[in-house]
């Protein structure tokens, strides 16, 4: 049953809130003087780093603090009333009902032993008084509607059944069972592939539009909330810092903090020679170690000790609808172009030093793999890749989860041996050699960089000695002395203060245990690094650090880099060629430019229109792909891609379900694996159109 | 799952066969042997008579040959003198050599003849077996729901005073073992000297008749032994999933307390358990014998002592066969049943 169904006005109100956590030792605060309201049917997007506080404002909207959090100060009004006033039962009464959440992580979010149907129906059965019956026809409409197939299949399954794009179509779907007033969107695409990314954005935008729900939409990626909000307010440790539309802040911010996260995140224009990104200087600083005066002060390009770092600094308004929190934003000259950048040359690119030829990965699967028997499967996991990597290029590998571009990694690094195919190093040929019986120069030539910083440290070794066992291992120095030298060489090489060499990895924050994780992998003077994602994990303002990082040591060592990512922001900012990946197949490969402007691949098309892109005068051509990338258990016949291509029906006679493409060569050593024929390709219309600034 | 389940069995067989096979090489070690000679034939027997003894009865052959003569895929020990056989392994008190077939091992039904009971070990073992099977069908009947209560609610909400006090009584029962609990309820609980008499300090009545006061005890004594440990593994178990995500989404679609934890809790904490709770069973088998000793209560665990201290070797092994099948039979309905709990896992 819904309360006050006349209502008019915000249906959140939240009012100079303050939330602290309780330990121990202290009270941490952890959202302070926050305040944000939504109006009825408008989304708006909370961004920040993790850390800032987002999701803990979103968990006391729902007055589920936990045991040791609780709200200090301030209201948060649902519709008028006072949440932190109400009973549990009137609570439990609008939770699920009334306001609604989606999660992160789909698959931790959903009752892994129960059945979907039972979950999605819970919420008519216990808010509505439905019936069974009622409760299921109703969870059947919602699953349609949230355009998942086989819905009747869909309620009958188990959440491990369904892929993590379906798992979060479901979260929806159970979110607005009840049709909310108000759904709270935590990083809800986060742990997705753009592609799907893509799907889910467009759906709860639609939905949104249907059912005239409002959003508040928590993400820490400004393009997304550009493509999804109204209204946008930005956070900073535990503080709102700026807030107001969605094109007041994007085009004309009035916080340095704003301003400093726009630059350090790639947008097209960004060039890592001519116009590098701006790392943020510094570290996000600990609850309990925030400065007095502005929480950004010692970060800030702008800071003038004795005014920032005085007293509270309030939110003021900087025109209409549009607040900041920074005593000088009339003073700053907000249009002054980027000065601290310093523009470097682009280096000569060697001869080849990586050579891969028709290289193919089978895994042989049991049908049955928990208990044998059943028949053997074969996952083509990498077919027919051929490509060359030349001395300091940055190879650029993009693709989404199952796209064989991990398995690639662990082929060139020996932790596989490959199927068929040759891979070629200097002049000797690795591929079936296990990196067991690799030689100690051969290992040290190859190195990589891991996606998670936070697990690839041992714990309970410090910073210096893990890089001197890698020395060891890569028998470089005669004796103790020599590789201890070597090693605050390398914390020089990517700028670690030389007394984290007796620092603890716990001590570390992410981006610093990455740079330890790339001192790691150049110690022994590698040839190649391959980076598995190596900046994903990291916050915006790191990333930007991290990968400027790489970027510096390629360039002094001359290193070939293969850089494997998702993000196509970053590899068109970074690379100077692409390769991009589908189901094991390499569709398209070239030069950065040649890749990410026409004639594309139809997969590369619909991918690049898929990435949110954080700026206000860029245009996308809107392509959403239909369904979840094929199984490589079971790819299709033909083209891998032709399930969910848009442009099948232009190539004759069904020939895309029959044959896989060949390798067209266009010019300029541009490969594109696809049928359609030249005048089509020729024809292809850009995706990221830039207009001229305003 | 068919095809699971042979292969499982197969592997049973062959961990069975490999498993009596240790029992009885122990079992029919030479002192062993030596000591059974002069048991049964003369306690001042010579060295050379012992071996002789030994000799004619087949017991001095190699380990592997009498190994598969119990098991009953090698025909028995037979002595020839003067072309007619005099001596047949098979042939036991009661039958004449020509009635006695060649082959008389386990497999054909024939676990051997007691020494200690003066009756037929499969006999003994099955008489004694009911006995038992009655004590722990009480003793799980009691045991595993109280251990899930206790632990559920323990769990539900970590750090709680209810948690806090459960858990000291789980911990307080699973530090107690069988011999001390045991010993403390009879003399608190059954002795007309100190605190009510509630009940009596012997279960030999209970062998006929099981009666509250005769069987209470015995199964106290079991049961809360294990019921500690099962408990803390539900609690573990129940904390952990209180902290997923799930339980939150559950929480924030406005599912009460209660119904989180009936509903969405539960099935998912005791996935854990199941399997401690499966391999519980055999476990309890070493309770059993303490306190079958202790109660008086002539079951399986009596008879292993019996036997055991009177060197009654085919007995020991026929127990020793018994305890294997029934840790393994568990083992297969712990790996069956975690099947149905845990959707994730699917046996095709």
């Amino acid at each position: 049953m819904k309360q006050n169904p006349d209502y008019q006005g915000p249906i959140l109100e939240i009012d100079k809130l303050s939330i602290s956590f309780f330990t121990r030792l202290r009270e941490i605060p952890a959202v302070m003087d926050f305040s944000v309201s939504v109006e009825p049917g408008e989304a708006v997007g909370l961004v920040g780093e993790s850390g800032c506080g987002k999701s803990t404002v979103a968990l006391g909207v729902m007055q589920d603090l936990g045991k040791n959090g609780a709200i200090v100060g301030g209201s948060i009004k649902f519709k008028g009333r006072d949440l932190g006033e109400m009973s549990q039962e009137e609570l439990r009464d609008i939770r699920g009902n009334e306001i609604a959440m989606i999660y992160q992580e789909p698959m931790a979010s959903l009752n892994p032993a129960m059945r979907i149907g039972k979950q999605l129906m819970e919420v008519p059965l216990l808010h509505d008084n439905a019936t069974e019956q009622e409760a299921y026809d109703l969870a059947l409409q919602v699953v349609t509607d949230v355009k998942l197939p086989d819905p009747k299949r869909m309620l009958d399954s188990y959440p491990h059944q369904l892929s993590g794009g379906q798992q979060q179509r479901i979260v929806i779907a159970m979110a607005l069972m009840s049709k909310p007033a108000l759904l709270i969107l935590d990083e809800p695409t986060t742990a997705l592939d753009v592609t799907v990314e893509a799907g889910i954005v467009d759906l709860v935008k639609d939905l949104g539009k249907k059912y005239g729900t409002s959003m508040l939409f928590i993400s820490h990626n400004l393009g997304l909330v550009l493509e999804t909000c109204d209204r946008v307010c930005v956070m900073y440790s535990g503080e709102a810092v700026e807030d107001g539309k969605i094109e007041e802040v994007f085009d004309r911010m009035r916080h340095p903090y704003t301003q400093a996260l726009f630059r350090s995140i790639p947008l097209p224009g960004a060039d890592k020679n001519a116009r590098p990104l701006v790392a943020i200087p510094g570290n996000f600083p600990l609850p309990h170690e925030r400065p007095p005066g502005c929480n950004f002060g010692p970060r800030c390009d702008y800071f003038e000790a004795g005014r920032c770092d005085q007293g509270v600094i309030p939110m003021r308004d900087a025109g209409p609808g549009h607040h900041s929190r920074c005593v000088k934003f009339e003073e700053i000259d907000w249009d002054a172009p980027i000065a601290a950048a310093t523009e470097t040359k682009s280096r000569e690119i060697g001869d080849p030093v990586l050579k891969v030829g028709n290289l193919k990965k089978y895994y042989e699967v049991a049908a049955n793999a928990l208990f044998g028997g059943g028949e053997e499967k074969v996952v083509k996991a990498n077919e027919t890749l051929d490509f060359e990597a030349r001395e300091s290029e940055t190879l650029a590998i993009v693709g989404e989860s199952g796209c064989g571009k991990s398995t690639l990694a662990k082929v060139l690094m020996g932790l596989e041996t490959a199927t068929d195919g040759t891979i070629t190093m200097g002049n000797k040929e690795i591929q079936s050699t296990p990196i067991e019986k690799r030689g100690t120069k051969q290992v040290a030539e190859i190195q990589m960089v891991f996606q998670n910083p936070f697990d690839t440290l041992n714990p309970s070794m410090t910073v210096g000695r893990q890089i001197i066992r890698a020395l060891e291992v890569f028998d470089y120095g005669a004796n103790d002395a020599e590789r201890r030298e070597r090693m605050l060489q390398l914390l020089d090489l990517v700028k670690l203060p030389r007394e984290f060499a007796d620092r603890m990895p716990r001590q570390l924050s992410g981006g610093q245990k990455q740079r330890v994780g790339i001192a790691r992998a150049f110690a022994g003077d590698a040839k190649i690094v391959v980076a598995d994602e190596p900046v994903s994990a990291l916050d915006v303002s790191v990333q930007a650090a991290v990968t400027d990082l790489l970027m510096e040591i390629q360039r002094e060592q001359k290193t070939t880099l293969l850089f494997i990512s998702h993000d196509l922001s970053i590899v068109r900012y970074l690379s100077d060629r692409v390769m991009v990946m589908y189901l094991g197949h390499v569709v398209e490969l070239g030069t950065t430019d040649q890749v990410f402007s026409p004639p594309y691949h139809p997969y590369t098309e619909a991918l690049l229109s898929a990435v949110p892109i954080a700026d206000t005068s860029v245009q996308k051509k809107h392509i959403v792909l239909e369904g979840d990338i094929p199984s490589a258990m079971n790819p299709p016949p033909g083209c891998p891609f032709q399930t969910r291509c848009r442009w099948k029906e232009k190539v004759p006679g069904g020939l895309c379900e029959k044959e896989v493409p060949p390798v067209r060569r266009l010019e300029g050593g541009h490969q594109i694996k696809c049928h359609l024929s030249d005048a089509e390709l020729a024809a292809m219309e850009p995706v990221i159109v830039v207009h001229a600034a305003e | 799952m068919g095809l699971f389940i042979l292969r499982r069995l197969g592997v049973m067989i062959l961990t069975a066969l490999c498993l009596t096979f240790i029992v009885f090489t122990l079992t029919n070690l030479e002192p062993n042997l030596e000591k059974l000679a002069k048991n049964q034939a003369n306690a001042r027997m010579t060295d050379d008579q012992v071996i002789s003894w030994l000799d004619n009865r087949g017991y001095n052959d190699p380990m592997l040959i009498k190994y598969g003569r119990w098991l009953g895929v090698l025909p028995h020990f037979t002595r020839e003198e003067d072309g007619e056989v005099v001596y047949s392994r098979c042939a036991t008190p009661g039958t004449t050599i020509e009635e006695a077939g060649s082959f008389c091992g386990v497999l054909q039904g024939n676990w051997g003849w007691s020494t200690v009971f003066q009756n037929e070990v499969l006999e003994i073992l099955g008489v004694r077996g009911w006995q038992t099977a009655k004590l722990m069908f009480f003793v799980m009947l009691v045991m595993v729901p109280g251990a899930l209560i206790v632990g559920v609610l323990a769990g539900m909400k970590e750090g709680s005073k209810l948690d806090r006090s459960l858990s000291t009584f789980s911990i307080g029962t699973t530090a107690t073992p069988e011999y001390v609990s045991g010993v403390i309820f009879i003399s608190l609980l059954a002795s007309p000297m100190i605190g009510p008499n509630w009940f009596v300090g012997s279960a030999q009545t209970a062998m006929d008749n099981i009666t509250f006061e005769n069987f209470t005890l015995p199964v106290l004594t079991i049961a809360l032994y294990g019921m500690g440990y099962i408990a803390r593994m539900t609690r573990a178990s129940m904390t952990e999933v209180m902290t997923a995500q799930y339980i939150r989404t559950a929480r924030l679609k406005g599912v009460s307390f209660q119904q989180i934890v009936l509903k969405h809790a539960l099935r998912n904490a005791l996935i854990a358990p199941f399997t401690v709770i499966m391999l519980q069973l055999p476990w309890l088998l070493n309770g059993v014998v303490i306190v079958e000793t202790l109660f008086n209560f002539k079951g399986f665990g009596w008879t292993l002592v019996q036997a055991a201290g009177n060197n009654d070797i085919e007995l020991l092994l026929g127990v020793s066969i018994i305890s294997v099948v029934v840790v393994l039979v568990t083992q297969l309905i712990s790996d069956i049943g975690y099947v149905f709990l845990n959707p994730r896992i699917r046996i095709a």
